[in-house]
């Protein structure tokens, strides 16, 4: 279906970009989280000032066949404010850290945002129509005298200009002592998991005063603790697995009619260290920071700071395929433990047809990788390469020797320049890539 | 093993980066990230190891620098002038016609005046002993002999068979002289003698000079070494107790012992101290052989 790029049949082009084209980025506006919903006619953003932005897929036009549906924002609202907590003397920030679109089931669009420690169930309605002609109101909405009313009416409904309305119908609150990494909701579409540093729950999405507790890997002794829990995910069809990741490089397969407490796996997902590449930062660089499902469920993908491992879920000792993201990085790791960046937290994606595979780096650069014909592409997210369906160049990394033409030289990426989420469409060849405060999306050449 | 040629940091630098990072984490917004300090925790575990590595192999170096300079310390008060006449008459005396010759030339060669550049910690006695720990065995092992030596400098390539004619009694004689209390030992056949100026008095009367000059001292020395157990000098008497009363049993491994205790210094004393006594039939001998350390139980108790 989607090639990658480099090839004959495909390429891609700059489509969008959304966010302040200002040089001084605010904090606030860095994006966190991106998100298609399931027929990728909405693209959801969470930002690091608890801000969610919702962009809808123009239908395509007649009058311009030749442009795929642009993404205009939808709705804007505030999810999460930023809160203290009293007991702890503790800030809870309002930063988004996921956004999970529930199934589509009415005229309204269902969400889960969560922060650190609260996550919400957002409903996303239009409305537009108006209810005219109260008894009780007027016009302007002041309350009427009763005693005057004479007559009574009918009200009727009278077409508005469109206006979206997102509101709070659920708040899951107070289950999670530690951070919230991930949330994911269920194939059953009734229930969902939360994964903190520790502990996972699992709610139903109508009942917020409590939850399951179904893995907790907190050690009766805190400083014998030796792993955390870095990411969670449901299976794509069976409700009854799920997976998580942990900072040591390792993934569990859980199933939840074995018991209710999953702390014992059904599969231990593990790939062997390489002890002639020990380093210092041997377990920074292992500990993976994404876990994603194929499509198919047959697969699924762990992102750790250098590759991306794609897994097959019937053979635990070893990833089937390993791709290497940025390995010219791999003798930078003191510089870049020592300015954080060893500890970012890249995201990765699946194409709709589990053919590709889509991950970050810095200096603004994102890789793909075709599962079929193995080859990589690199890409920038720009705004020199913003003009309208301008294709984009494949870039290239320097790592040694003479720089030839148009290559980048690893002591010339800028490493605040990451790109840590990025989301690929699930049909179609669209990708939005989040790119600090700006959004980015590209969409393949149309022929 | 930590691979820690890539890294443009030292093991010194990350501690205190990820301390660093530690620190600021608590007045991070957002509060204390676990599973970042947990990373950090692992880069500070593999940091200190390192450290901890090297810092031993540092203190073991420093440990034997310290030894080896504070024997030399010690040669250099001595006169080496007056040994070496002492070493020439003690040849001539004790060791029989033809050998005095040889004898002399070689512990002109031993002297710490001599050519070398940095002497042997233990020096010329008597021609009955030779100055250095000569481990004569049948292998004539060299190895031995120069690990001795090389407690204070470099191997003397000297070959044990050189000395056959010196030691005219046997082969098999390893002499020792205690700095600090300038008892000269020879070690025959596995058997420890308690001098062997005490059957040739005379041949020693020299070297004993300079120890009366440092009775003082050791007097100070001993008050120190008290204080540690296991450590107390032994006297004369005991001593020959116990040489005499393991004559029979002991071989020439035990001298290989003895001298790896002396060679190594503390460290190796400590390893080697169960192999010893037993290897002397958990006598006081092991206690002599510590105090016969000298200098090393001067470092001992510095430590």
């Amino acid at each position: 279906m989607a090639g990658v790029g480099g090839g004959n049949d495909f390429q891609w082009c700059f489509s969008q970009v959304k966010g302040a084209i200002d040089e001084d980025v605010a904090e606030a506006d860095i994006i966190s989280t991106v998100e298609f919903n399931y027929s990728g006619d909405l693209l959801a953003t969470g930002d690091k000032g608890g801000r969610v932005v919702i962009f809808q897929r123009e239908q395509e036009s007649k009058n311009r066949p030749l442009s795929r549906g642009e993404y205009n924002v939808y709705s804007t609202f505030q999810s999460h404010e930023p809160e203290f907590d009293y007991l702890k003397s503790l800030e809870i920030e309002e930063k988004i850290n996921k956004i999970r679109w529930l199934p589509q089931q009415n005229a309204a669009h269902f969400l889960l945002s969560t922060n650190d420690k609260t996550i919400k169930l957002w409903k996303i309605s239009e409305r537009d129509k108006r209810a005219e002609g109260y008894n009780l109101k007027d016009e302007d909405g002041r309350l009427r005298d009763p005693f005057r009313i004479t007559s009574l009416r009918v009200p009727v409904l009278m077409p508005m200009d469109l206006m979206v309305e997102a509101s709070p119908r659920r708040i899951f609150a107070n289950a999670h002592t530690y951070h919230i990494n991930s949330i994911s909701v269920n194939s059953d579409h009734e229930t969902y998991l939360s994964a903190d540093d520790l502990r996972i729950n699992l709610w139903h999405l109508e009942i917020t005063d409590r939850s399951f507790n179904i893995v907790d890997i907190k050690p009766a002794n805190m400083e014998e603790l030796t792993e955390v829990i870095t990411a969670a995910e449901c299976h794509p069809h069976q409700c009854n697995v799920f997976v998580y990741s942990s900072s040591k490089g390792t993934i569990r397969l859980c199933d939840m009619r074995a018991s209710a407490l999953c702390d014992r796996h059904s599969k231990f997902f593990e790939e062997p260290e390489d002890p002639s590449s020990r380093s210092f930062f041997s377990e920074i660089i292992s500990s993976i920071s994404d876990v994603k499902f194929s499509h198919s469920g047959r697969y699924m993908m762990t992102r750790d700071y250098l590759s991306v491992k794609v897994w097959d879920l019937n053979m635990e000792n070893r990833p089937v395929e390993t791709y290497q993201v940025h390995e010219y990085l791999r003798s930078k790791l003191c510089s870049l433990y020592e300015n954080d960046c060893i500890f970012d937290k890249f995201e990765c994606c699946w194409n709709g047809s589990d053919s590709a595979i889509m991950t970050g780096s810095y200096n603004n650069f994102f890789r793909m990788f075709d599962r079929n014909t193995r080859r990589d592409i690199t890409l920038e997210a720009s705004r020199e390469n913003s003009k309208p369906r301008a294709i984009l160049k494949p870039r290239k990394v320097c790592t040694g020797g003479k720089r030839k033409k148009d290559e980048i030289s690893v002591d010339s990426l800028d490493f605040n320049k990451k790109i840590l989420h990025t989301a690929w469409h699930p049909k179609e060849n669209v990708i939005a890539v989040a790119a600090t405060n700006n959004l980015y999306i590209f969409q393949d050449k149309i022929n | 093993m930590i691979n820690t040629m890539e890294c443009g940091v030292d093991a010194q630098s990350l501690i205190s980066i990820s301390l660093r990072k530690i620190h600021n984490s608590r007045t991070q917004r957002g509060g204390i990230k676990l599973h970042k300090n947990l990373l950090v925790s692992f880069v500070l575990r593999n940091a200190r190891q390192v450290y901890m590595n090297e810092k031993y192999a540092e203190i073991y170096r420093m440990q034997q620098y310290e030894e080896v300079m504070t024997v030399c310390n010690e040669i250099q008060e001595l006169n080496p002038l007056e040994l070496a006449e002492d070493c020439e008459e003690q040849t001539g005396e004790c060791c029989g016609s033809g050998a005095g010759t040889e004898s002399a030339s070689l512990c002109g060669a031993l002297l710490p005046s001599s050519n070398q550049a940095a002497q042997p910690a233990l020096l010329q006695t008597s021609a009955c002993a030779s100055a250095l720990s000569l481990r004569a065995d049948e292998g004539c092992k060299e190895t031995d002999s120069s690990f001795y030596r090389s407690c204070c400098a470099e191997a003397y390539p000297v070959s044990n068979c050189e000395f056959s004619p010196v030691n005219s009694m046997h082969c098999n004689k390893t002499t020792v002289l205690d700095l600090d209390t300038h008892v000269v030992t020879t070690v025959e056949n596995g058997y420890l003698h308690q001098d062997c100026c005490a059957s040739l008095q005379h041949c020693c009367q020299g070297a004993q000079t300079p120890a009366k000059k440092r009775k003082v001292d050791f007097g100070y020395y001993v008050s120190e070494i008290e204080e540690v157990p296991d450590f107390t000098p032994c006297k004369r008497t005991k001593y020959e107790d116990c040489s005499y009363a393991n004559s029979d049993h002991l071989d020439t491994s035990n001298i290989s012992n003895l001298i790896s205790i002396f060679g190594s210094g503390f460290s190796g004393l400590v390893s080697r101290q169960t192999d010893f006594e037993q290897a002397f039939n958990g006598q006081f001998c092991s206690k002599q052989a510590l105090a016969s350390l000298g200098a090393w139980t001067r470092a001992i108790v510095a430590f």
